[in-house]
């Protein structure tokens, strides 16, 4: 079993996926903060890979990839601070997210190897939909790594199938029509797309974009099986880099949020 | 048995591929609206209503077909081949971007979309996308670079004249890509009512091919003139490439046609062995952006390279798919020009001629100037004339120290 089905396993309620930039705002306070994570309460971590084109992404999360490559973030840092997670961390799941250009660049086999060694369970790439997936779901599947697929409220149900076929670890549904940091999605709107996607699949769906407050976390986790924020941590990073106690002041965000799935 | 002669016209493939290039490459939430203006344009390109609609505008509004003229003067003076410009130039609003912005804006209407966004890098592409809107009925949002508002102002107020909105994008290098960038993060946004109406043959499938078809009525008509001209096809076809719109519609109907000589010019900026340039081929690698595998300025990390070009029209990253693959294939020879050049080009031209080109052109016509010499008094040479130098003459000016 997976790192990612381990995870969903063992919960008894959902979980709470936090994002933030590898390399955000530089390499050694990332590492900081990606550590904290776990035991703040997030129960699996997007890790961002800077791009300077990241075309779903709003503002908060454009900055957080310039920030990272203007202090020197690449691919082998991305994947050295995975392995320096996993030294002290070995059950919470590591996702990487992020655009296919750099992967390309890196090379897909060598990424789904290195990857797979450094720690990672899974991918979340934004910008390949199924009709251009193969080579890198194939480099993913033989390394072990989870393929996840993004669904969306323009994903009609005729194409559902599509999407979800070949994809493991659990689905991403994007609740918004937009970009990452946008207005939150009303739950009553997207759980009849929920439901439907649902008959297709019987991976965790987890809900993102646009969720920032402990109170959206615990209304779409009544919809979902996880709950991803992003933007909302991202903007702390962006608002506190310069302060001593980065990883301190995310932390009590995260459980902030957190706190929205106990109770 | 002969076996079927081997073509490049029928490129892209159904997904959207020529070769390893081109493709969907964009994320979930676009897919199915990529997937609608896919069928939508394989309706309308066999529907005969939809072409006359686009022949009667080609004609009576844009002012097509554009002349093929003997540039005797150039001619003269470089003392070699014969050289004609195909005189898109002349097209209402200035450039070639408005052949492919009626065809677009027709698909927009006939799909009942209520608002169209555009990318502009010069401005060409952006006022052509207004004059559309205003002539079509539908309002329109041009996203730009902060610092291409600053070198195309008089374009911005042409835009604002015509009734767009123009956005100014400050993300990136504030230029043509990152315009790119936010008219992707707007249509993500706005799908339900929006359409993307793309200023070159770049893009996420059907783009590349649908921009290409519309603007192939250049190479079209140059096929006609020609023959009634000289009786014969020409024997090389010069044109400036950005992204590669007006080359593609200048080489696209000659394909086939083995023994014309096809010459895409890139932007050479401060020279190619330098940073600081736009040739995406001489310069670039295979990458993924902007929804296409294509050629892309990017360091080894796959991070995106601003470009840089005195033509705003040109200073792009990437290149169409299209372009990409017949690099590979060896059809089309690719060529660069630096900025000085194409400055020197920009006023030998206006002198020579009496035809101040864009910046854009003025590339194609140094190319030229370079090879015509070498090459015997019978070679006829075409040279894409793609848009009037009007626009950059501010440009122009500051770059000769000339105060306005």
């Amino acid at each position: 079993m997976s790192r990612i089905a381990q995870t969903f396993a063992a919960l008894k309620r959902p979980a709470l996926i936090t994002f933030i930039t590898a390399g955000d705002p530089d390499a050694a306070r990332s590492l900081e903060v990606l550590k904290s994570l776990p035991a703040a309460g997030a129960d699996i971590i997007e890790l961002g890979m800077p791009f300077t084109d990241p075309m779903a992404d709003g503002p908060v999360i454009q900055a957080a990839g310039l920030r990272a490559l203007k202090t020197g973030a690449d691919m082998q840092q991305t994947l050295k601070m995975v392995q320096q997670f996993r030294a002290g961390n070995s059950t919470t799941p590591i996702v990487l997210m992020g655009y296919a250009n750099p992967i390309l660049q890196y090379g897909n086999e060598k990424f789904c190897a290195d990857s797979a060694k450094a720690g990672v369970d899974g991918l979340i790439i934004v910008d390949l939909p199924p009709e251009e997936s193969e080579e890198l779901e194939a480099a993913a599947k033989k390394n072990g790594l989870d393929f996840i697929r993004l669904l969306t409220p323009t994903t009609k149900d005729d194409r559902i199938p599509t999407v979800v076929k070949n994809a493991s670890g659990f689905l991403y549904y994007v609740s918004v029509t937009g970009i990452t940091g946008a207005a939150k999605a009303n739950p009553e709107s997207i759980r009849p797309h929920i439901d439907q996607i649902r008959k297709h699949t019987k991976l965790p769906i987890a809900i993102g974009f646009g969720i920032k407050t402990p109170e959206d976390v615990k209304a779409l986790a009544k919809i979902g099986d996880a709950v991803v924020v992003g933007s909302a941590i991202v903007n702390t990073i962006a608002g506190n880099q310069n302060a001593k106690d980065l990883q301190t002041i995310v932390s009590k965000q995260v459980s902030g949020l957190s706190g929205g799935l106990v109770g | 048995m002969n076996s079927k002669p081997n073509t490049l016209k029928n490129a892209p493939d159904e997904k959207g591929h020529f070769g390893p290039y081109g493709g969907r490459y964009v994320a979930e939430t676009l897919m199915p609206l990529i997937l609608s203006v896919e069928k939508a344009w394989n309706a309308a390109k066999n529907d005969p209503k939809f072409w006359a609609e686009f022949d009667d505008l080609a004609k009576n509004y844009i002012g097509r077909p554009s002349p093929l003229y003997f540039a005797a003067e150039t001619t003269k003076h470089l003392k070699g081949a014969k050289i004609y410009f195909k005189r898109d130039e002349l097209n209402h609003t200035g450039a070639h971007k408005i052949n492919h912005c009626i065809g677009q804006g027709l698909l927009a209407r006939r799909m009942g979309k209520t608002r169209i966004i555009a990318e502009t890098g010069a401005g060409q592409h952006g006022v052509a996308t207004a004059t559309v809107c205003a002539l079509f009925k539908i309002p329109c949002t041009i996203f730009m670079g902060a610092k291409d508002i600053e070198r195309q102002a008089p374009n911005v107020f042409r835009m604002k004249l015509l009734g767009a909105e123009v956005r100014p994008c400050t993300s990136g290098s504030a230029s043509l890509k990152d315009a790119m960038n936010e008219a992707l993060r707007d249509w993500v946004s706005n799908v339900h009512d929006t359409f993307y109406l793309i200023g070159t043959v770049a893009g996420p499938h059907p783009y590349p091919a649908m921009v290409r078809d519309f603007q192939s009525i250049i190479g079209k008509e140059l096929r006609e003139q020609m023959q009634e001209r000289e009786g014969r096809l020409p024997d090389s076809l010069v044109a400036c490439i950005g992204g590669g719109s007006n080359a593609m519609g200048l080489f696209h109907p000659f394909l086939d046609d083995t023994d014309v000589k096809l010459i895409g010019v890139e932007a050479g900026g401060y020279g190619v062995d330098t940073d600081q340039h736009a040739a995406s081929l001489a310069g670039g690698k295979p990458g993924i952006l902007h929804g296409m595998k294509s050629y892309f300025l990017q360091n080894n990390d796959g991070q995106i390279q601003e470009a840089h070009s005195i033509s705003a029209g040109l200073d792009y990253p990437g290149i169409g798919p299209e372009h990409s693959w017949l690099f590979d294939q060896k059809r089309v020879e690719y060529v660069s020009v630096t900025d000085a050049e194409a400055l020197d080009a920009f006023q030998l031209c206006s002198k020579l001629e009496g035809i101040i080109p864009a910046l854009e052109p003025s590339h194609a016509f140094a190319h030229v100037c370079k090879i015509a010499g070498k090459l015997p008094k019978d070679h006829i040479l075409v040279m894409n004339m793609c848009g009037r130098g009007d626009k950059d003459i501010f440009t122009v000016a500051e770059k000769l120290g000339v105060k306005l």
